[in-house]
């Protein structure tokens, strides 16, 4: 919908306009844009695998707190993170204030394009985390022994067995978060780099240039599908494979980390300082700063209707984008051919649109056709499935590949139907990563923000709407209370669905 | 195995299933919350929605003022003024809203006859250089670009007489400006309605040349000032009193320009009434306390010290405004405000071919 409201505008802007809009330097932006896009999905691969084998495989001391701290920084929103690490360590921030008086005047530059690479990465590797770690724990280990006792050594064996079942989740996941940077507005403009979505921003914000938008959010659309095209290359011989692939759970062995133990630790501890516990602070800080004052009444009331509003949207999100991801990864996965890789296509491309394209296109044809469902709840709902399906089919399809075909056959030939056999024999062996892509819609859509005001019921608040009625008149420390709510009302579903279930069943397979 | 799996999935959906009826108890508090504040509105029955560009941060009394004044309930929309413009643009005539307050003449102008003329009286009550000239919309408050500067690092005798020097040596590397926002685009329009494209361009190159930072929005400008990233910066007057209205103690001061300069650009927020609204009457009546307690509340209330545009009685004196130069008084370029609009792409052409952007 989105896409053929994107059509209508640029179809109707004249030639002139297409040449101007295209003529702007854009080839320049748009390299920029792709490669800021393979350089954070490299970065989320290169933080998030050995992280995932980490808690899953080795004895890391504090593996399962290391495995939460590995999926949290998800609730915190990038732009709150990159806001809040502009005020930790930019050229005049609270790092540099700290070190005054030892003669530090500036801190070096962090604006800029190396800086956006590392704050998409802390803010988007979780991404990767959460699908490779499932997947890790899925993993049939019984392969990688047998090669071990075929003389393998145990990187050897990793590379020949784990590592392929791994692969499918590690593409989504990198697809993911190269998407998501491609779509980030945020976390850019804080730090100042010109990306498309920028472009596509400053085209409906102070250019007032709707057709210019339009153009541009199609040559966007274009570019995700070049990214898919790439994917399918990296996946392609992997069908095969996927569809051996055994849902085995017995125990795994971890391995001994001896002398690598200090430098492992700090890995995660390092990466955990800088994607949530100094944004954390910052924000702690900045709420200090309010000091007691007779508001807070005022402040609470606020922010607890927001986070009911928050919730119930997000959660019916989640909900609805599941229920669709299912059927979508299933023919992907079982019946793979022109039609779901289209259908694929399709949604991913949803992913990487701008909020307000998505936005503004639901706008355009809820105002049209539907106009009773113009500014209502189920719009909303409508906006963050088309934005957020993505994440719900990577993960459902990625634990759907794990799940033995012949199982699902064996019951059809025991009696059941297609769809019970779907219902009682995939749905339950497929479950971590149904509910590992419904936390990931649920806490995407949490934080989203441009398609959430404009599509909103008048008067609904949600905590991200919270947070950006106080960052618009520039407040960050009335902004800090929202957005560490937002952080705990995330952390509380990422604990209960991910980390616990996942860390009990690994427990009873011990 | 398959029990344990069965167990989660109930947990899961047994948790999913609480939080959702919590986020609607939440949802419902909220939704009271509006219907006893309103609950006047009812006997009237009637309901205005207002697109709101201006913060809710700001506005919010003002509004609810309004409700209680005139029992007339405000169903108010927040958000920024180009996507709130954007936004009814793709409404097109079905567009619920009846009136939208900007926070630039740019972005209400955009909306060119989906905008009702006000009626001749109204528009008389504000000087014909803050409103359209169509009659279209109003200007409700007046701001004027101004230079911050950090009063730790400058001393008042340095500051440049023209906003034109800020290129100077002196200034390298201690400028800041926010090239993609709608009030320095606006600005740059100006400069290059009085004194030409290469006037113009010849300015914007010498800020690149000069090393000047850019920022996102004015706010992100004066915390920058505030903690001595840059020492100076292009910025609208009253973003400096809602900084100090969060910590009295930063070393940060306006300075206006030499009595002509085209740096004391005088711009305005701005409110129309949709063609498209059936409620024509209420809207008027909406604009019109814009026009009168509002300007009271701009002057007696609010945090920003913005300029009112209606000459009402005691507004002239008031002691918050004793270390503002007063609107008549400032000197700026002589444009029409509703040109600005139509040269936002020229503007933004050059802007980006000075490199300020990339």
């Amino acid at each position: 919908m989105p896409i053929s409201y994107l059509l209508i505008r640029a179809g109707g802007a004249g030639a002139d306009a297409w040449r101007a809009t295209l003529e702007s330097g854009l080839v320049e932006v748009a390299a920029r844009s792709m490669l800021l896009a393979l350089l954070v999905a490299v970065g989320t691969v290169l933080v998030a695998v050995p992280w995932a084998f980490l808690v899953v495989r080795s004895d890391l001391p504090g593996r399962r707190g290391w495995a939460l701290a590995g999926a949290l920084p998800l609730v915190i929103p990038s732009y709150v993170g990159a806001f809040a690490l502009v005020g930790a360590f930019g050229p005049r921030g609270l790092l540099q204030s700290m070190l005054e008086p030892f003669g530090v005047e500036r801190l070096p530059e962090i604006h800029g394009f190396s800086g956006a690479v590392i704050v998409l990465v802390l803010f988007t590797y979780p991404y990767v985390f959460l699908l490779v770690a499932a997947a890790f724990r899925s993993v049939d280990a019984s392969l990688e022994r047998a090669a071990r006792g075929l003389g393998r050594t145990p990187w050897q064996a990793f590379r020949a067995t784990t590592l392929p079942q791994l692969r499918s989740s590690i593409v989504a996941g990198a697809l993911l978060s190269a998407l998501y940077t491609l779509g980030d507005f945020g976390v850019v403009s804080i730090l100042r780099v010109d990306t498309f979505t920028r472009q596509v921003y400053l085209r409906y914000g102070p250019l007032l240039d709707r057709e210019g938008a339009a153009i541009l959010g199609l040559v966007l659309c274009l570019l995700t599908f070049i990214v898919l095209v790439i994917e399918r290359r990296v996946l392609r011989g992997d069908q095969q494979a996927s569809r051996r692939r055994v849902a085995a759970r017995d125990a795994t062995d971890r391995v001994r980390l001896g002398r690598w133990t200090v430098p492992a630790l700090l890995f995660v501890s390092l990466s955990t300082t800088f994607a949530l516990l100094v944004p954390m602070a910052v924000l702690a800080w900045w709420l200090a700063g309010i000091g007691v004052d007779g508001a807070w009444l005022d402040r609470w009331s606020d922010t607890f209707v927001a986070t009911g509003g928050s919730v119930l949207a997000s959660g019916l999100g989640a909900i609805v984008a599941v229920a669709f991801a299912l059927p979508v990864a299933y023919l992907l996965v079982r019946r793979p051919g022109r039609l779901p890789s289209m259908i694929e296509a399709v949604v991913y491309s949803g992913y990487a649109l701008p909020g307000i394209v998505a936005a503004l296109g639901l706008t355009f044809f809820a105002t049209r056709t539907a106009f009773w469902l113009y500014q209502t709840l189920a719009l909303l709902v409508v906006a963050y499935v088309i934005r957020f399906l993505p994440q719900a089919v990577g993960a459902v399809r990625s634990s759907l590949e794990r799940v033995n075909p012949s199982l699902e056959h064996a019951a059809r030939g025991l009696g059941a139907g297609r769809f019970t056999a779907f219902r009682r024999v995939t749905v339950p062996l497929a479950l971590p990563g149904i509910l590992a892509g419904a936390m990931l819609v649920f806490l995407t859509a949490l934080k989203e923000l441009p398609a959430t005001l404009v599509l909103r019921p008048t008067g609904y608040s949600t905590l991200a709407t919270e947070v950006w009625r106080h960052t618009a008149v520039s407040d960050y420390r009335e902004a800090a209370l929202p957005a560490l709510v937002l952080v705990a009302v995330s952390a509380v579903p990422l604990w209960l669905l991910v980390i616990r279930p996942a860390s009990a069943t690994t427990g009873a397979g011990d | 195995m398959a029990t344990s799996r069965r167990i989660a999935l109930r947990r899961a959906s047994g948790t999913i299933a609480t939080l959702l009826v919590a986020g609607l108890l939440a949802a419902a508090c909220g939704d009271d919350d509006t219907a006893t504040t309103t609950a006047k509105g009812e006997d009237k029955g009637t309901t205005l929605v207002v697109y709101s560009g201006r913060e809710q941060e700001l506005v919010e009394p003002l509004y609810e003022r309004f409700e209680q004044e005139t029992g007339i309930k405000l169903d108010v929309r927040y958000g920024d003024s180009p996507a709130l413009a954007a936004q009814v643009q793709e409404e097109g005539d079905r567009s619920p809203a009846d009136v939208f307050y900007a926070q630039d003449a740019g972005a209400i102008g955009s909306l060119g006859t989906m905008l009702e003329p006000l009626a001749d009286d109204t528009l008389e009550s504000v000087d014909a250089k803050f409103r359209a000239e169509d009659g279209r919309w109003i200007g409700i408050t007046g701001r004027v670009r101004a230079l911050v500067y950090n009063t730790d690092e400058v001393t008042d005798g340095d500051l440049p007489e023209s906003i034109l020097d800020v290129t100077d040596a002196a200034w390298k590397d201690r400028v800041g400006v926010a090239p993609t926002n709608a009030s320095f685009i606006a600005w740059v329009s100006a400069l290059r309605l009085t004194s030409g494209d290469a006037a113009a361009t010849k300015f914007l190159e010498g800020l690149v040349a000069n090393g000047a930072r850019t920022y996102e929005k004015n706010g992100a400008i004066v915390d920058a000032v505030a903690k001595g990233e840059v020492d100076l910066g292009l910025v609208n007057h009253y973003y400096l009193y809602e900084k100090l209205g969060q910590d009295a103690e930063l070393p940060i001061q306006n300075h206006y320009f030499a009595d002509g300069d085209v740096g004391n650009l005088v711009n305005v927020s701005a409110a129309g009434v949709l063609a498209s609204s059936k409620q024509q009457e209420a809207a008027s009546t909406f604009i019109e306390f814009l026009l009168d307690e509002g300007q009271h509340f701009i002057v007696e209330d609010a945090v920003e010290r913005e300029y009112p545009l209606v000459q009402l009685d005691g507004l002239a004196d008031s002691p918050r405004y004793k270390d503002l130069p007063a609107l008549a008084g400032i000197k700026g370029p002589d444009v029409d405000l509703s040109q600005l609009g139509g040269e936002v792409a020229k503007t933004v052409e050059l802007i980006a071919a000075s490199g300020l952007t990339s």
